[in-house]
């Protein structure tokens, strides 16, 4: 039985993607860059934080919170990593990033607190946000100014 | 607040409104060596966070160096990072950083903002 289940899969790299394909489906490891993958890839806008946008339980979380809101940046996904360990620690590893809040867009790393008010002060975040089809609200007030 | 600058060597000056801190210190000690600064600022922003009096985890780190010339502005925050690897790893919790050349620092008015004020967090 088990030389048929072997010989069903091509070869030994192959079993262990599929191990970690199911692992990481099945795992509560939310930690896992599988895990985290599934978080970030493909989604517009995605912020790891402490505490929720409504309720943010540190000062630099609340500022990207705030940053975004300035822009009308009101849906994205977010998750509050003082509910996760394992995700506290592991979009750390993620990213090589050692803090929390942290920002993706368009599944790529963008920065944290301090990295967020610098793009907004240099105009770069209205560029980002723009690359995924997200309007700022900056943007509209420019064109009635005009 | 506590806080250590050091500038150039024209105008070098050393503020400090507290004993000397080991954490502290080893920020200030690797900033300087990795990229030897014309301006640094270490601040220990710990009083300001909910955590006990007297703690090392959250700082502010002021880094003016030509060095970051050319260097686009989250390379420069990961150089840094990097280098307080060990400090991060151990004990500092939060690291709010401003990495400018001079040119960058002299048109910025010097100005280094306020952090955020702290939301209760967990402690830690």
């Amino acid at each position: 039985m088990m030389n048929i289940l072997r010989k069903s899969i091509p070869n030994r790299q192959s079993l262990s993607a599929f191990s970690r394909i199911l692992v990481a489906r099945y795992s509560e490891n939310t930690g896992s860059k599988e895990y985290i993958d599934g978080l970030v890839k493909d989604k517009k806008l995605v912020v790891f934080m402490k505490g929720t946008p409504a309720a943010p339980k540190c000062g630099f979380s609340n500022a990207v919170v705030q940053i975004l809101d300035f822009h009308g940046v009101k849906q994205y996904d977010s998750f509050n990593v003082l509910e996760d360990e394992d995700l506290r620690q592991g979009i750390k590893e993620y990213s090589n990033w050692p803090t929390i809040p942290q920002v993706f867009i368009d599944g790529e790393f963008v920065g944290g607190c301090d990295l967020m008010l610098e793009m907004h002060k240099n105009g770069e975040l209205v560029d980002e946000l723009q690359k995924v089809g997200i309007k700022s609200a900056l943007l509209d007030k420019k064109d009635e100014g005009s | 607040m506590k806080r250590l600058v050091f500038t150039n060597l024209l105008t070098r000056r050393i503020m400090s409104t507290s004993s000397q801190k080991p954490i502290e210190n080893s920020i200030c000690k690797k900033l300087t060596g990795k990229f030897q600064p014309q301006h640094l600022e270490v601040i220990n922003e710990s009083s300001k966070h909910n955590v006990p009096k007297g703690s090392e985890t959250h700082f502010k780190v002021v880094v003016i160096s030509d060095n970051f010339e050319g260097i686009p502005l989250i390379k420069r925050h990961r150089l840094v990072n990097e280098v307080l690897k060990e400090e991060l790893e151990n004990g500092v919790h939060a690291l709010s950083i401003v990495a400018k050349t001079q040119v960058q620092w002299e048109e910025s008015g010097q100005h280094v903002s306020k952090s955020p004020p702290c939301r209760g967090g967990t402690g830690l």
